[in-house]
């Protein structure tokens, strides 16, 4: 009986707005946490090479509106014709696809399939129309022109294990592909204890001009390139205020204009004082 | 088949492949016409266009955007606003080819006439349009974006097409055997917004009840069915954003009770009142 009831009470119009409210918040919030997980998961592509002047990879995500006219920059330009065929050649910036782990729609690069020629109008960069791709990171702050050498999309690491010039062998291919031969990559001489007459040519990359264009991954004689291109925030480490180069004159300027500051590291440790570690011991 | 019966279908093909071919020289030719995609593009290299919703979203996650960006919307937003309604939907969107294939196969394969027994709000684009800002401002990247089956296609046929042409499949599936005018008529948050941004637009469908003869041969073709309340009843303008003067409903209509004509805001019977 009671449940018959039940289903005849009308619902009042107060009822039905907070159970509308509560069945649209319901949906929502479930539609919303699996959109948003499957965004989430859409973002992280840390292995991605981007093109020149990218925002840093959160600021990129957000401002690149994926229209691809970087892309057809790059592949339109005039020096990719190929001299040969009168065609171009393949596009150094390729749109992200579902199936590639990257960012569905965003422009990015593989440096041993197609690397960055480096090109000295940076048409990609000026195609922006979002400033996803910053013309101003490529700008020379003095002369106000474009400056192809300030690009950065990574920073070229050797793996000296399969390096066959740390073998002893010569090889200096990836140093004559280097648009900035002796500044980005430069050849390290060493004597060959082993055969004690031979030297070795190992190449070394210079992290500050280094752009990440991948021409040294492309021109690698190694099966799988022994040197090859990574994002800048991945292959790099980072000392840490703390430590000062004494023969540097600018890493001085730095500890100088921190003077006055407290440089002094606070933690439960340092709250002691010392000769109680000295009489007591420390406990971990 | 008589001209008069598919002439807006004929030029809308036309227009919707012509910008696709446009596009696609635009990018493996170098053509200057009309470069980019439908998120951002170039005409002749001087004129930026891009999609407002993107540009919002891009705003939801707190970045900024180039004045090139920003120029491209508004551009966007006057045209339709003041102009074409919500005519991007049926006369630009690539998707459209694919939902307006499932429409045909429908009434072709007479699946139309199962009852159908999912029933979804055609509002749920509208709730669409917020959820996409929330997760956008939550997540740092544009949300619909990732998942729009609009650029997907588009940059498919520009760019090259890869896995991303499952979700067209699926949406095709779910237009044809879900939901009648599922994707385009109820989920699109897209579409959503340029219901909004083309309510006042002044190309309009106008109905003149006097020569109608009840054969509702429109509403059968009609993919937002809701904005026809005035068939047979009254003659007045299709005033709702959400009709997307795609013109089939003139192109059915043998009977001459329906035509664009530039919608006059002083005609008494003008309200979106049924």
């Amino acid at each position: 009986m009671d449940e018959k009831k039940a289903k005849k009470t009308p619902i009042s119009p107060r009822r039905r707005f907070f159970t509308d409210l509560a069945y649209t918040a319901g949906l929502g919030v479930m539609g919303g946490l699996l959109w948003a997980g499957y965004t989430e998961k859409a973002k992280s592509s840390p292995l991605t090479l981007r093109p020149p002047a990218a925002l840093d990879e959160p600021d990129f995500l957000k401002t690149c509106i994926k229209c691809g006219l970087c892309s057809e920059a790059c592949y339109n330009r005039p020096s990719n014709i190929d001299r040969d065929t009168g065609k171009p050649r393949p596009r150094t910036l390729k749109m992200a696809e579902a199936q590639d782990d990257v960012t569905i729609g965003t422009p990015f690069f593989i440096p041993r399939e197609v690397p960055c020629y480096m090109c000295d109008d940076i048409p990609c960069v000026t195609a922006c129309p979002t400033g996803a791709l910053d013309v101003a990171k490529v700008t020379n702050p003095k002369t106000g022109e474009l400056d192809y050498t300030m690009m950065d999309m990574g920073i070229a690491v050797v793996d000296d294990n399969s390096c066959i010039a740390f073998w002893g062998l010569q090889c200096d291919a990836c140093y004559r592909a280097c648009p900035l031969m002796d500044k980005a990559l430069r050849l390290e001489y060493a004597k060959n204890e082993r055969t004690g007459k031979h030297a070795f040519l190992k190449p070394v990359v210079d992290m500050h001009a280094c752009t990440g264009c991948g021409l040294c991954e492309k021109a690698c004689v190694t099966e799988k390139p022994a040197i090859f291109v990574l994002p800048r925030e991945v292959a790099l480490g980072k000392p840490g205020a703390h430590y000062v180069k004494g023969w540097d004159k600018k890493d001085q300027q730095r500890v100088q204009e921190r003077v006055g500051k407290d440089v002094t590291t606070h933690d439960k440790r340092s709250a002691k004082n010392p000769m109680d570690y000295l009489n007591k011991g420390v406990e971990y | 088949m008589k001209w008069h019966n598919v002439k807006y279908l004929v030029l809308r093909r036309t227009v919707q492949i012509g910008l696709l071919v446009l596009y696609f020289m635009g990018n493996w030719y170098g053509w200057k016409v009309l470069q980019g995609d439908l998120s951002a593009s170039m005409i002749f290299g001087k004129i930026p266009l891009s999609d407002p919703f993107a540009v919002l979203q891009i705003f939801a996650t707190g970045a900024v955007v180039a004045t090139n960006a920003l120029i491209g919307a508004l551009i966007i937003v006057l045209f339709y606003g003041i102009i074409g309604g919500r005519a991007f939907c049926s006369w630009v969107c690539p998707v459209n080819l694919v939902t307006d294939l499932a429409a045909w196969l429908r009434r072709k394969l007479l699946i139309d006439r199962i009852e159908r027994k999912v029933w979804i709000s055609r509002n749920i684009r509208y709730y669409m349009i917020v959820l996409a800002l929330i997760v956008s401002a939550l997540v740092g990247l544009a949300a619909f974006e990732v998942v729009s089956p609009i650029t997907i296609l588009n940059r498919g046929i520009v760019f090259g097409m890869g896995a991303g042409m499952g979700l067209i499949v699926a949406i095709f599936l779910f237009d044809l055997f879900v939901v009648k005018n599922g994707w385009c008529g109820h989920v699109c948050p897209l579409g959503g917004v340029h219901s909004i941004i083309g309510r006042y637009s002044l190309i309009r469908v106008r109905h003149n009840s006097d020569n109608c003869t009840l054969c509702m041969k429109c509403k059968t073709v009609c993919p937002e069915v809701e904005v026809l309340g005035m068939i047979g009843k009254r003659s007045e303008f299709v005033s709702r954003g959400e009709c997307t003067n795609c013109g089939r409903c003139v192109d059915v209509c043998d009977d001459d009770a329906l035509g664009f004509e530039l919608r006059n805001f002083l005609e008494t019977n003008t309200g979106g009142k049924e």
